[in-house]
């Protein structure tokens, strides 16, 4: 990849190889825009940026991680995803062939999730200005009458769910990039959850929140929505979903796997009458297989955290400023 | 005074804890005695009184070294005033409690020697009463809600007073003369379970939960290891050691050394945990006795935490154990009874103080639960001291000490500091006082930072201080430093270290630049960077610079290996350039082979200068505690097993690196890898405190100091601070140890308070 004027061909070559890939009847027009008509309602748009190290790791990679990261932010406010948008910005040297591997990778994504690429742009910076590829994409979804979740619904009472295993992106992204010994077999979880999302939202319209615990893990996901609803939580240790290879490798490294991303999981927030049919749809979809309640809004002044340990006592699971850093003197 | 008493007249300020201990009494009585007359009153400063006639004279002195045991004085300033003709007598005024109180609430005392006596007396309408107390004893700060310190502002104001209790409490020739707490069987609180039927139940071998004076205890048998183990088990504590009581000093002598010195700390009116040197398993008949002790009090340690009974409640069960003998002879006789005495604070949350709350938290944990209806106002965990270097020092502040103030050496401006993350207490100022708040605990848990919450809102109040700013640790995620950031006053971040080095500064007075250690766990570094040994030079302005650290070592996990030590030493391993001994050595233990791996490669394993972790490396190497039950496990196994420290020649180098002086012992942990575990205790301590000495010597010298300030949890360790002491000594230099605050971070809150008073503008 040659970055200028100087690289023409080539700015035409990956062009070519992106509407190849991507091909859909709004892309194909090879308009700067793509324009479509969109049902009457509410609709929700979100944009994401994707800079990831390794660009491929256990379970997936740059590509389909674009896909997914933005798909999962539309569907979390229990939207059907209509169509995304890529902005790629590549790094003068980056091969071809690994450039194709991530456009290939993020059209099947694409094309499993039934969201269509409809247009995009590219642009190439010196070497040493990128870290191979960097991705944005932005979505675009409309959400079905009668449904609302929103981080600001928490309600003392509520039950609070998973969809899943947490801590398992993070951790397969690690045992790649360092190599630590402890290469455990654990896939990011990467995936789509507008179907389980879909699911969801017809056993229960009236689910209070969505999000993906992404960057910081289920911790800093629950804090985040503790302080926009101005709740407490309290969890239960025993009931969080944690793969037994991602505790042994959080344990080696000194993390705790609640603050480790995930890619391919959901947090809802219910009303507590409403959790059992909410956990029952879940279980029932192949995303929410290993789905479990792990614990209750309440109310607190703090806006905490808690959680009941396996030892019995309680420990607050905090926010953090940045990294873990120590605490014991 | 060049005028003889006629025609004189003096009027006295006493300032000090001078106000509910008997003092007016007292003065009373003096003047009765020196054939005086004139008044005497309670003000917000203290006590005031005037006199005249003939004994005058002797009057501030008498009123100064005869002073009732619970008063303290800081200060009498003497005026001479006109007399006045035709005085009738000698008068208790009214307090007078107009202006803002400079007072403050006396600490809890043990029951004093007249209450035990009327305890004891068949013929005295308190006998066995379990809630006697007199002004020269019992609860004040945990029963007082706000000041000025009178009836109605504590739990007593339940209880109306009998005729009997009133007239003792009108009586200014009455011990009980404005005794706040006094009651009696007719009038006062009550006991729930019969005093026999409590000595049973931990005969039988029961947990039973008894209410103190700052919150429960659980209490069993300690010669029964299965009552032991259960506590043990039902209270989640993983080898951190039990406290003992047994009734007298003569009974502590069958399981532990007892000097003079101990002695008295163990008897002193404050009644704290005193940590002793138990008698050695199987050595003669003492050594048999502490042999009878379930195993499981206090695993592999060299010490015992002894107390000694302080509330009527616990001399009760001592009494019903020993037979109910008449009198109080027995009182000083040997008693078979020994109590295992923890607090009842289930999952480490604050104490347990209501009876309601008691139910509810400790019925799990406890088969009998003894409560009382007089309510505990205030939470205070006993204060556990040590002995180092021949005086007394805290391992943890509480009962019996809060909330006596710490003199600063000249007064600040009101402040309040809010401490660290772990064992946290806070500290308030007024005037040349700082007031460094009971043992609050670690604020990991939602119900202890409400008690840090509590206990500054409490402070504050009976104080009458409004803080002009808030001094808190640098790090962002401690709930201390969360805490400090919503109370909306101007802040004032302080580095762990400078604060732990600040609060021995404050102490001993020592205004202007000083060089302190620092030797530590861990703390934020003013670089971002994992600190724990440092050598700290603190400027008379507020400010610090880090002048020396120890080289750091690799601490693979962060807070994980402050549990597991063998990660320290497999790092050291690493350093040593023997880490292919990681895996054989450390397999058992944990994933030696990815530790040594995030090692060298410098992933997931930031680098420290922690003493702590040095520690801890020592103890991974010599196999002692590879993986602890609590953090600090590890180096008190390894210090009880400490017999002659010894130096190892070239056991350390010292060198220049980016300005600052680097104090390296790796070759020392490198002669540890290979020895076994008692002499290399030895050995590690021993050439520790010498190489600390030598590090910091050039630096005190160039600086033509006499003195070094010595800090950090690493001290609260007696063998490496009178190894320093001794060490310092020896080079001319006197070394300031932490005396009245806890050298970890249960000091850290006077430390910040100090630093934040000596900045420009404060
Ligand atoms: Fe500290
Ligand atoms: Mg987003
Ligand atoms: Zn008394
Ligand atoms: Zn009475």
């Amino acid at each position: 990849m040659v970055h200028g004027s100087g690289g023409k061909a080539m700015a035409q070559l990956v062009a070519e190889l992106f509407a190849a890939a991507f091909a859909n009847p709004l892309l194909d027009q090879r308009n700067d825009q793509a324009a479509f008509d969109v049902p009457a309602g509410r609709m929700v748009v979100t944009t994401d940026g994707f800079v990831v190290s390794p660009l491929f790791f256990p379970g997936g990679d740059i590509g389909s991680l674009a896909v997914h990261g933005t798909v999962n932010d539309v569907a979390m406010a229990g939207a059907v995803p209509l169509h995304l948008t890529a902005g790629f910005i590549l790094e003068e040297g980056f091969p071809l062939a690994e450039l194709a591997r991530v456009v290939t990778s993020m059209a099947e994504a694409a094309r499993e999730a039934g969201v269509a690429i409809v247009t995009g742009d590219t642009k190439v910076v010196e070497r040493g200005k990128g870290d191979g590829v960097f991705i944005t994409t932005t979505g675009i979804g409309m959400v079905p009458p009668g449904v609302a979740p929103s981080g600001d619904r928490a309600r003392p009472g509520d039950a609070i769910l998973v969809s899943g295993t947490m801590g398992d992106h993070g951790v397969a992204i690690m045992s790649t990039r360092e190599n630590l010994g402890f290469e455990t077999g654990v896939l990011s979880d990467s995936a789509a959850l507008h179907g389980l999302v879909a699911a969801m939202v017809a056993a229960v319209p009236d689910v209070h929140a969505l999000r993906d615990p992404t960057r910081g893990g289920l911790a800093t996901t629950l804090n985040e929505i503790s302080h926009q609803s101005g709740v407490g939580m309290a969890l239960r240790e025993a009931d969080i979903p944690v793969r037994g290879e991602v505790a042994a490798a959080c344990e080696l490294l000194g993390l705790d796997p609640l603050y480790v991303a995930n890619e391919g999981k959901l947090i809802a927030i219910c009303a507590a009458e409403d959790a059992d049919a909410l956990l029952t749809a879940m279980r029932a979809h192949p995303r929410g297989q290993d789905a479990a309640v792990i614990g209750r809004v309440v109310e607190d002044r703090h806006r905490f955290v808690q959680m009941e340990t396996r030892f019995g006592g309680t420990r607050i699971v905090d926010w953090l400023s940045g990294e873990q850093l120590p605490r014991i003197c | 005074m060049g005028t003889g008493p006629e025609g004189m007249r003096l009027r006295l300020r006493v300032r000090g804890q001078v106000q509910g201990v008997g003092f007016r009494p007292f003065v009373h009585g003096l003047a009765a005695r020196l054939g005086l007359t004139g008044w005497v009153l309670n003000d917000a400063d203290g006590v005031l009184l005037e006199a005249q006639g003939p004994g005058l004279d002797a009057l501030p002195e008498l009123l100064t070294n005869g002073a009732p045991p619970l008063a303290r004085i800081d200060a009498v300033e003497v005026t001479a005033l006109e007399p006045v003709a035709e005085e009738g007598g000698f008068a208790i005024r009214a307090s007078d409690a107009s202006g803002r109180a400079a007072t403050m609430i006396g600490p809890d005392a043990t029951v004093c020697p007249d209450c035990l006596a009327e305890l004891f007396d068949h013929g005295d309408r308190r006998h066995l009463y379990p809630f006697l107390n007199c002004t020269h004893c019992g609860p004040r700060f945990t029963i007082t809600r706000r000041l000025p310190y009178d009836r109605p502002q504590t739990s007593m104001a339940a209880f109306p007073m009998c005729g009997a209790c009133a007239r003792e409490y009108h009586d200014p020739a009455d011990r009980r003369f404005h005794a706040q707490p006094t009651a009696c069987p007719d009038c006062g609180p009550r006991l729930s379970h019969p005093i026999p039927d409590v000595l049973a139940a931990i005969r039988a071998g029961r947990i039973v939960a008894v209410k103190g004076l700052g919150g429960f205890h659980l209490a069993c048998d300690a010669f029964s290891a299965g009552a032991v183990d259960r506590l043990r088990r039902v209270k989640q504590r993983n080898g951190k050691p039990f406290a003992l009581m047994v009734a007298n000093a003569a009974s502590a002598r069958r399981f532990v050394e007892l000097g003079e010195a101990e002695r008295l700390t163990l008897e002193d009116r404050a009644r704290p945990i005193l940590l002793l040197r138990r008698h050695p398993a199987g050595e003669g008949a003492n050594g048999a006795e502490a042999d009878r002790l379930a195993p499981g009090i206090a695993p592999d340690l060299g010490w015992l935490g002894i107390m000694l009974p302080y509330t009527p409640i616990h001399h009760l069960l001592f009494h019903e154990a020993a037979g109910r003998p008449a009198g109080t002879g027995w009182l000083e006789q040997p008693q078979d009874l020994a109590l295992v005495m923890t607090s009842a604070n289930p999952g480490g949350e604050p104490l347990a103080i209501d009876d309601a709350e008691a139910e509810r938290r400790l019925a799990g944990i406890a088969d009998l639960i003894v409560g009382h209806d007089r309510e505990i106002l205030v939470r205070a965990d006993d204060s556990v001291l040590r002995l180092v270097a021949g005086a007394p020092a805290f391992l943890r502040r509480g009962r019996g000490h809060v909330p006596v103030p710490i003199r600063l050496p000249r007064a600040v401006p009101p402040l309040l500091a809010v401490g660290g993350h772990l064992k946290t207490t806070v500290c308030v100022t007024r005037g040349a006082e700082a007031f460094l708040s009971q043992h609050i605990g670690d604020l990991d848990n939602p119900a202890t930072v409400g008690f840090l919450e509590e206990t500054v809102e409490h402070l504050l109040r009976v104080l009458e201080v409004e803080p002009a700013a808030v001094a808190h640790d640098l790090h962002p995620d401690f709930q201390s430093t969360r805490y400090a950031a919503g109370l909306g006053r101007p802040l004032v971040p302080v580095q762990h270290h400078h604060a732990h080095v600040a609060a021995v500064l404050a102490e001993h007075g020592v205004e202007g630049d000083a060089v302190g250690l620092a030797l530590d766990g861990f703390g934020l570094g003013a670089d971002g960077g994992s600190w724990g040994g440092e050598l700290l030079l603190a400027e008379a302005g507020g400010g610090f610079q880090r002048l020396g650290h120890l080289a750091t070592l690799a601490q693979p996990g962060g807070d994980v290996a402050a549990r597991q030590p063998w990660r320290m030493a497999a790092a050291a391993l690493v350093a040593l350039g023997r880490g292919g001994e990681v895996v054989p050595r450390f397999a058992a233990f944990g994933p030696a082979e990815g530790v040594r791996r995030m090692v060298e490669r410098g992933i997931g394993a930031p680098p420290t200068s922690s003493c702590g972790r040095l520690f801890d490396a020592a103890c991974g190497l010599l196999g002692v505690r590879p993986v602890a039950g609590f953090e600090g496990e590890a180096p008190m196994v390894l210090e009880s097993l400490v017999r002659s420290p010894a130096v190892m020649d070239g056991g350390w180098s010292v060198r220049e690196e980016g300005g600052a002086r680097v104090l390296d012992p790796l070759p020392l942990l490198g002669r540890l890898a290979d020895m076994e575990a008692q002499a290399g205790a030895d050995l590690f301590h021993g050439t520790l405190a010498a190489a600390l000495v030598d590090w910091a010597m050039p630096v005190l010298e160039g600086r033509g100091l006499g003195s070094v300030a010595l800090s950090g949890g690493c001290l609260m360790n007696a063998v490496l601070a009178e190894g320093l002491a001794a060490g310092f000594a020896a080079r001319g230099v006197r070394a300031l140890l932490p005396r009245l605050a806890p050298a970890n971070d249960g000091g850290l809150a006077l430390g910040q308070a100090w630093v934040a008073a000596t900045l420009p503008g404060a």
